[in-house]
Order: C-alpha cells, then sequence, then structure tokens
C-alpha cells in the first residue's frame, strides 16, 4: 500500500491599492483605530452604492496575467448573500459564474539545491476573480461574556481570490507553491503578501489517495482546513492531515462521499487540526448579479495597456539571469526568490563587476548574510549595488585580493552610521588607509621571493620532491613581506623560481 | 385655494417679483400642513425652524440680487426613503425608527444647489413596497379627495401632500408604480425617469433595478422644474447614464408636431374599470383633435408584467435588506441569547409583514434548485418586455395607457389581498422592467369624484417628449384646475 496527497489550495490576496474596491476610504493596516476608515458605502449604510475602483481592477488583471490565466472579455459583479457582523451589507459583492480570469497556472521548476533535485510541476489555476473583504470580528476571549467588537476598517478592501487545481501532492510542495506565488505577486507589486497582516491568507484542501496492495485505489473524504496564518503552518496541517487521514480510513474505512466536506482549523501551538462547527456546510448564498453595478467589458487595448506595464515574470527572469552570467538554477533560484529589488541588486552588482559568478557568490554569501544579521531588507542594506559593483570589479581588474575586499566590505558596513550612502569614494579611501592596493612592481615580489627562497631551503628540497603543499608557507612569508600582492600571482613566481633554480 | 396649491408658473413669478418670498411661501406650507395633516397624513417629520431658515437664506441671496437657482425657493417634500443629512430618514419603518441620515442623497444635493426649501419627509408604504402607503409603520395617509380612501403608494405621502396643497412640490420614488399609480389616484402630476437619469445615491433601496427617484407636482411645469433640478449624471452610481439633462421647462410649452400615440389592446383588457377606460379614450380624441394619430399597437409579453415583478423586485429585496440586521444600526432585539437570534429577532420586530412577505419570496426565488425557474427566467421575460416596447417605440413616439385599473380603493379594501393589491400596479410594473420613462398626467375624474390619470410611456431619455405632450393634453383640460377638497 501506498498514499498520494492531493492537495488545492485558494489563497485570498489583497490587492495594495490606495483606496477600497468600492468606495473611496484608505485601504491602511490600521487595527489600533478601528472604523476610522470608513463611509457610507463600506459601513453598508441604506442607500450607499458601490463604484468600482478601476485601479484594483487593473491590479487584479496584472495578477491574473502573471498566473497565466485567460482573461474574459466580459465580467460582472455578484453578492454572494450570507449574514455575519464583519459584513455589514449582509452580502459580499464577490463574482459567481463569470470570474474576470480562469484557467491559468503556475510553473514550480525542478530545483537543484545542496539537498538534492526537487521536481517541478505546472500547477493549475481554476480561477481568480475579484471581491471585497470583510471586516474583522473580535470576540471576547476573557470568559467574561463580554461583546465581539467588529472593525470595518478592512471591509471593502479589494481582494483577489485564487483557486488552484488540486495539483499540489505534498505539503511541501504546497508551501513552494504559496513561496512562489508570493514571489510572483510581490514582483508585480499587486500585493505585499503579508501573512501577519492578513493580506495573503490560505485555505487548503486535502485528502489522500490510497493505492492498496491489491490494486484498488480509494479516495479519503476530503477536507477543507481554514484560515492558515503562515507558510509553516499550511505545511503543518497539511502533513498532519497526511497522518490523520489515513489513521481514520484504517478506521472507519471512510471513503469520499461517505460524509460531507469537512472544515477543519488548525492549532498551532499543539500542531494539530480540529472539526470546526462549519457556517459554511450545507450554506446557500443565493448569488445572484449585483444590480448596482455595471458589468465590465475588458477591450484588447485595455489587456495590451495592462501587458504593457507588467514587469518580467521571476520564472522569466531565472532563465535569463541563468543563461546571461551561467549560474546554476540553485543560485538563480536564491536570487530571485528575495524578490525584486534583490535580483536587480544582483544584476547591478554582476554587471559593474563584470563577473556574474563572482556577483552570485558575493550576493547570495555575504549580502544576504549581513542583511539576515542586521534584519535589513536589500532596499535597507547601506551598500548599494554600485558600489558592491564597483569592488568588485577591482578584484576582476586585479587591483585587490578578494581577500581585500573582503576587508573593504567588511569596513565599509562596520563603518558606516544610520541613513549613510556609501559611495566608491569610500571604497578608495579604505585601500588607500589600509595599504591593500594590490602591488603589481614585480621587481619588489621578485626580491622578497629571492629573500624566502634563501631563508628556506629545506621548504624548496620538499617542494622539488613533489610536496606541492610545502609552498604554502613560503607564499605567506611574500605576502607578509610585500603588502597587497596577488597570492595567485605569487604562487606562480615561486612555483617558477624553484623550477629555475 | 392655499397659496402653496397656486399653479407652479405663477409661485414662480410671485418669488421673483418679490411679492412672495420663500419665508412667506415656507409659512404657508407650514400653515396648511398644521390645517390639513392630521386628517391627511402625509407628512412623517417636519422640521419648520429648519425649513424657515433655509428659506430665510434664499431670500436673502434674492434680495443681494444673487442669481437663484432653478427652485428658487419653491419648498419640496421628500418621500422618506431618500437620505437628508441630519434628519432622521425611517422608510416608514420601525426598523429605520432612528436612522439619522449621515449624509444627504444625490438629488437632495441636487435640491440644495437649485434652491429648494427641504419642507419635510413624507409618508409611504414601508421600504416602497406597497401600493396604498396603508404598509407604513407610523400611520394611514388618507387620500385628500375622498378620505375614506387610498392615496395609492407607494410614495402616497408625497402624492397627497400636492394635492391636499400643502407643499407645491414633492419627491417620490418609483419602482413598479409608486410615483404614478397615487399621482392618478390624487389628481397630481408625477413622473418616473428613464432607469439611470436620476441618481440612486441617498435613495434607499427596494430593487435596485427598478428604482427611480421622480417629482410630483399640481402641474407639468412644476413636474418638468423638479426633474430638471434632480436629473443628471452622477459618479457615485454606477447605473447613472452620463447624458446631458435637456431644459425641460423651457421647451414644454412646443406642442409636438406629427405625434404618433400607440394605444395596446393589452391595456385595455377586462379588469378595466370603464370610467378609467372612458377617460383615457377622452384624452386620446383630445390629442387627434391637436393633429396626433393613433396606432393600434401589441405588447404581447404584457401579460407577464406582474409576474416578473414580483420575482425581480423581491429578489432583489431580499437582498438589498438584509443589511437591516442590528448590528451596525437600526432595530436591535432587546432579548437574544445568541448571534442568529439577534438577527432573527430584530429583524422579527424591526419588519411589518409586507416586507416580510417580499423577503421571503425573493429568498425563495433566489435559493439553489429555484433560481434558475424564477429568477432566471424572469430575467429572460424581462428582456422580451423590453423587447416589446423597443420594437413599438419603432413606430410610435409615445405610448398611451391608463395610470390603475380602477379610481383610488377604500383604505382596508386590499390589505388582506395582496394579489389583488399587486394587480393595481397591472400598467406602471412594465415601464421599470424595461426602464422606460413614464407620466401619469390628470384625465378626468369618475362619476363618485375620485381622479382619473392618463399613463405615457416613451422611449429611453425621452422625458421631454413626455413632458410636452403631457402639457399638451393639460392645456387642453381643466383637469388640472380643480383642487381636493380642504379642511377648515
Ligand atoms: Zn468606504
Amino acid at each position: 500500500m501506498h498514499t498520494t496527497t492531493i492537495i488545492g489550495l485558494e489563497v485570498h490576496v489583497q490587492l495594495q491599492t490606495k483606496t477600497k474596491v468600492f468606495c473611496g476610504c484608505s485601504t491602511a493596516f490600521n487595527p489600533s483605530n478601528p472604523n476610522v476608515q470608513t463611509c457610507p458605502v463600506c459601513l453598508g449604510l441604506p442607500g450607499a452604492l458601490p463604484v468600482l475602483n478601476g485601479e484594483a481592477f487593473r491590479l487584479a488583471v496584472k495578477t491574473a496575467m502573471a498566473l497565466k490565466c485567460a482573461i474574459s472579455p466580459y465580467t460582472k459583479w455578484d453578492r454572494k448573500q450570507y449574514y455575519y457582523p464583519d459584513l455589514p451589507k449582509g452580502y459580499q459583492i464577490s463574482q459567481y459564474d463569470l470570474p474576470f480570469s480562469e484557467d491559468g497556472f503556475v510553473e514550480l521548476e525542478p530545483q537543484e539545491t545542496p539537498e538534492g533535485t526537487v521536481p517541478g510541476r505546472r500547477v493549475g489555476i481554476i480561477r481568480a476573480h475579484l471581491e471585497e473583504d470583510a471586516g474583522k470580528n473580535t470576540h471576547d476571549e476573557t470568559g467574561r461574556g463580554l461583546d465581539s467588537q467588529v472593525d470595518l476598517n478592512r471591509a471593502g478592501t479589494p481582494l483577489v481570490e485564487i483557486v488552484s487545481q488540486p495539483d499540489l501532492r505534498s505539503p511541501s510542495e504546497a508551501r513552494r507553491y504559496l513561496e512562489e506565488l508570493r514571489l510572483l505577486l510581490t514582483y508585480l507589486e499587486v500585493s505585499d503578501c503579508n501573512m501577519q497582516e492578513g493580506s495573503l491568507r490560505c485555505d487548503a484542501n486535502v485528502n489522500l489517495h490510497i493505492h492498496t496492495d491489491d490494486g484498488h485505489k480509494i479516495a479519503t473524504p476530503i477536507v477543507e482546513v481554514k484560515n492558515l496564518n503562515s507558510f509553516r503552518n499550511v505545511e503543518l496541517a497539511l502533513e498532519y492531515e497526511e497522518k490523520r487521514q489515513l489513521e481514520q480510513w484504517q478506521k472507519t474505512g471512510q471513503k469520499i462521499g461517505d460524509v460531507a466536506k469537512e472544515t477543519r482549523g488548525f492549532d498551532a501551538t499543539r500542531g494539530v487540526t480540529f472539526a470546526q462547527r462549519g457556517k459554511e456546510e450545507a450554506s446557500d448564498y443565493r448569488y445572484f448579479p449585483d444590480p448596482d453595478l455595471t458589468p465590465v467589458i475588458v477591450s484588447e487595448t485595455y489587456l495590451d495597456e495592462v501587458r504593457q506595464s507588467l514587469c518580467e515574470f521571476p520564472a522569466d527572469r531565472r532563465k535569463r539571469l541563468a543563461a546571461a552570467w551561467q549560474l546554476s538554477s540553485y543560485d538563480v533560484g536564491v536570487i530571485v526568490g528575495q524578490g525584486r529589488e534583490f535580483a536587480e541588486f544582483f544584476e547591478e552588482v554582476a554587471q559593474l563587476g563584470h563577473d556574474g559568478k563572482q556577483a552570485c557568490n558575493w550576493v547570495t554569501q555575504d549580502v544576504l548574510r549581513e542583511m539576515n544579521e542586521r534584519g535589513q531588507t536589500i532596499r535597507e542594506f547601506p551598500l548599494r549595488g554600485a558600489v558592491l559593483g564597483n569592488l568588485l570589479n577591482r578584484i576582476t581588474q586585479k587591483q585587490i585580493t578578494i581577500k581585500s575586499a573582503r576587508e573593504v566590505f567588511a569596513t565599509l558596513l562596520s563603518e558606516t552610521h544610520a541613513g549613510q550612502v556609501l559611495s566608491a569614494q569610500n571604497i578608495d579611501q579604505i585601500i588607500a588607509e589600509k595599504g591593500l592596493a594590490l602591488v603589481t612592481d614585480t621587481g619588489a615580489i621578485d626580491t622578497a621571493i629571492a629573500e624566502v627562497l634563501a631563508k628556506n631551503p629545506k621548504i624548496v628540497a620538499d617542494f622539488k620532491g613533489g610536496k606541492q603543499g610545502a609552498i604554502g608557507p613560503l607564499v605567506g612569508q611574500v605576502m607578509k613581506a610585500v603588502k597587497g600582492a596577488d597570492p595567485a600571482a605569487v604562487r606562480n613566481l615561486i612555483a617558477e623560481k624553484i623550477g629555475q633554480m | 385655494m392655499s397659496t402653496p396649491g397656486l399653479p407652479i408658473s405663477e409661485l414662480l413669478s410671485l418669488l421673483n417679483s418679490g411679492k412672495l418670498t420663500a419665508v412667506d411661501l415656507t409659512q404657508a406650507c407650514l400653515d396648511q400642513i398644521s390645517r390639513q395633516d392630521a386628517r391627511v397624513g402625509a407628512f412623517l417629520s417636519v422640521d419648520p425652524a429648519a425649513s424657515l431658515e433655509q428659506a430665510r437664506q434664499i431670500d436673502k441671496r434674492r434680495a443681494r440680487g444673487e442669481t437663484l437657482g432653478l427652485l428658487a425657493g419653491l419648498p419640496v417634500a421628500i418621500k422618506d426613503v431618500i437620505c437628508q443629512k441630519g434628519t432622521v430618514t425611517t422608510c416608514a419603518s420601525r426598523m429605520l425608527e432612528k436612522f439619522v441620515a449621515p449624509y444627504d442623497a444625490h438629488v437632495i444635493e441636487k435640491l440644495r444647489k437649485a434652491d429648494a426649501v427641504l419642507l419635510g419627509k413624507t409618508n409611504m408604504d414601508e421600504f416602497a413596497m406597497g401600493s396604498s402607503t396603508e404598509n407604513s409603520a407610523y400611520q394611514v395617509t388618507r387620500n385628500p379627495w375622498d378620505l375614506e380612501r387610498t392615496p395609492g403608494g407607494s410614495s402616497g405621502g408625497s402624492a397627497a401632500a400636492v394635492a391636499a396643497q400643502m407643499v407645491p412640490l414633492s419627491l417620490g420614488s418609483d419602482t413598479g408604480g409608486s410615483i404614478r399609480q397615487p399621482a392618478g389616484l390624487c389628481s397630481v402630476v408625477g413622473l418616473k425617469p428613464t432607469y439611470g437619469r436620476v441618481s440612486r445615491y441617498g435613495l434607499i433601496a427596494y430593487a435596485s433595478s427598478l428604482d427611480q427617484i421622480g417629482p410630483f407636482a399640481q402641474d407639468v411645469r412644476g413636474t418638468a422644474l423638479l426633474l430638471e433640478a434632480i436629473a443628471g449624471a452622477d459618479s457615485r452610481d454606477s447605473t447613472s447614464v452620463p447624458k446631458d439633462v435637456p431644459r425641460y421647462s423651457q421647451t414644454l410649452e412646443q406642442p409636438l408636431q406629427g405625434l404618433r400615440i400607440g394605444v395596446a389592446r393589452e391595456h385595455f383588457a377586462p379588469g378595466l374599470d370603464p370610467e378609467v377606460e372612458r377617460s383615457v379614450r377622452e384624452a386620446l380624441r383630445v390629442y387627434e383633435s391637436l393633429g396626433a394619430t393613433l396606432q393600434e399597437i401589441s405588447l404581447p409579453h404584457q401579460k407577464y408584467a406582474v409576474a416578473v415583478y414580483y420575482i425581480v423586485a423581491p429578489s432583489e429585496a431580499s437582498s438589498n435588506l438584509a443589511r437591516y440586521d442590528g448590528v451596525h444600526y437600526g432595530h436591535r432585539a432587546a432579548q437574544f441569547d445568541s448571534m442568529v437570534e439577534m438577527y432573527s429577532a430584530s429583524r422579527g420586530e424591526g419588519f411589518g409583514s409586507e416586507v416580510k412577505r417580499r423577503i421571503m419570496l425573493g429568498t425563495y426565488a433566489l435559493s439553489a434548485g429555484y433560481y434558475d425557474a424564477y429568477y432566471l427566467k424572469a430575467l429572460k421575460v424581462r428582456r422580451l418586455i423590453r423587447n416589446d416596447f423597443d420594437a413599438a417605440f419603432q413606430q410610435v413616439d409615445l405610448i398611451a395607457t391608463p395610470v390603475n385599473p380602477t379610481p383610488a380603493f377604500k383604505i382596508g379594501e386590499l390589505v388582506n389581498d395582496p394579489l389583488a393589491m399587486y394587480l393595481s400596479d397591472i400598467y406602471t410594473i412594465s415601464a421599470n422592467l424595461a426602464g422606460i420613462p413614464g407620466i401619469s398626467v390628470q384625465a378626468g375624474f369618475s362619476s363618485g369624484g375620485l381622479p382619473l390619470g392618463l399613463q405615457l410611456l416613451a422611449a429611453p431619455f425621452e422625458e421631454e417628449r413626455l413632458l410636452r405632450a403631457a402639457r399638451m393634453l393639460e392645456r387642453e383640460t381643466e383637469w388640472h384646475r380643480r383642487r381636493a377638497p380642504l379642511a377648515g
């Protein structure tokens, strides 16, 4: 017997418009001042009417383009009706049978990682539609039975719901899909995808296909795990479900269709999913077209305009960087995966430094390490790409050694104060102060080598006798004598000199 | 005749010449309300101090020689379904008994710009659902022509206020005939504009795809003036149409040449009161005498109009009224144990029985398993009804019909027979379904002295044609000069 895990994700992404999708209120995240970003429209006051925010629709279309969805030339708005205190109109304006986009995919490419190869997968997107967010209820958790509170600041924030096909085959793959999705949407600047602030939320549908030894395939009942608030929790909840559903099947033999689809929550502290008494169960939303809004006709000209405004997608960037700088899929994965600004930083460094591999090493190791230690984003990082590129170019041009460059890098970072913008002049200064300029005066190096060889006849003899490693201390002594000499060049010269002896 | 009952042209010239101030006129309206309204019951709320203050400001500006807006100090009563900032806006429902609108509807902004005096809020059927104003949670409005009878509805308060000379102009809303039907029953002029002609922003929705705000007046000129003041696009209403507003009041006196009037055989079917039919035929003869030609037309899907309406309107209403849940505003029950109970108790207490009936009808029609058979089917037939009109307006300029199948019925006569009540809108409903404009104009009286009206319908955005045609009839007849008997 073996099992296959079948996972499909429903992701809600808040679009980063300035104003709400059907009124002019701010969408800023402002939980400490409830109900201040509201107006008659998003409060659902009698007589107020929604008007579509064109910018929200444009960002939604960009999102759909990134998901390679087909965009419908005609789309409309429907009311999804249910009662809940965070839903002031008693219905949510959403899209039912004619979503503005359908049928796309997200490509997860095979990945070489230090741990081995992760297979690729094309994850189908069933649909992406635009809707309004609800407000937020806060319930009394003191057990004293106090009133619940409703904050409608969030009500009416534009939300794109992205529904994947059940194409994902493992919890880690689900996580990869979410990471790729977040990367895509932040690259396009359609959403900040901040899970803490709720601008990306995820529900997961999961069940198992059990292949028995006698050749049968049995599907377990589908479970929807709701409100997963971090990628880690998505993974943990799904891993838990894999175990739980198998055990459940072994205990009860229940198959899909035997019981209704179950809605479960995830308790992150205990690491378990738990059954929820779903308000969703057997609900009839009585969808119908919203008579307050007119349908949207999407022209080819409009789509062309939006297409023009798109930036390069992450997948395309990975391909381009790998080809342009001869980088491994792992390396471009790291660079592009850090976000658009980071990739742009890399490209600047590589171009100015005239060496992609070198730029990659520095950016993915030194820069990332420093960023993480400092808790900074690449935008906040004090060293601009142009400066680092300038520094690396000096290595390429053999003006300084890699070791010296690291010293300059460390000095630059340690001696900066907040807000200071470093320039190439700072590099010149440090090189001059520390005397790190590579000595190209072969006369001085020749003299030093002659002296060192004369002082170390035993090592010379060892080297001549075939002990390649013996040369190390000689190089060290020459380097000590001639500060700023290129160690590789010194090594070659010493070998050459000994050879002539 | 009391001052507010004077023809609009006369009132305007008195105001403009300084012989009558806006304060005097407003005071005359308020006096008339205190004399008449105890028996008519047209107004739900009046704020004399606020209205007089508005009038005083207008008079001051007139005295300074400033150019005033179109309405130049004319008082206007507002159906209590329209939000007016700072006033209680109840929709004649317990649900909104204490709801103070925090903003002005688009039409209220327009009226302020036109220098109207906002005189007060008028009674109506709760949430505009009804044809007799008997569904108000607060009071019964009586027909000034016969206090035993209904003024019609749902804008019965606005129609009765004008008919009883308590105000020269008023606003109503028309979802299935709620302006034209009471206009006809009260012998005033009422016009339902093309869907999209007047912004619905601030009109508390009954059925969003059918609702339109429109004017009531003693005469066609007042109707034209008030429509001109409130019409026009509004960026806050996605269904309002960005189309220039003609100067209706300027072209009003120009008769239409070569007018072709359509008469649909479906409109003269059994159930039509013979006196009503006679008055319509009489009006048609007047038009013929003015050079119009009559043409028989057919509106084959007219017979489905009431059925379609009672699926579409309640469906939208069931959704539009979901927001009255006692959470954020409006009535909240005092006793409940759970959230669901809070909803059901608040709504159960806050809504009257007709509103509940329509919410249930609509909820049913939109439910899974019924949607296709009811709502979707109704939308398809609605399209056919519109197509009938499109075809008809290829041949004719206007369609003439009765407004009501009978003169005003007695209060209480139909309250327990909702189907019969629904049929009283049989001639008006299809204009809402098709989105076309319609006007109700005085066309005589029954042998019992009850008003009878003529309805004219036109193609979308042909309000100017409706008004000019109505004015042609008005000039040839004296019906509009008759006034309902006043108390005291
Ligand atoms: Zn708002």
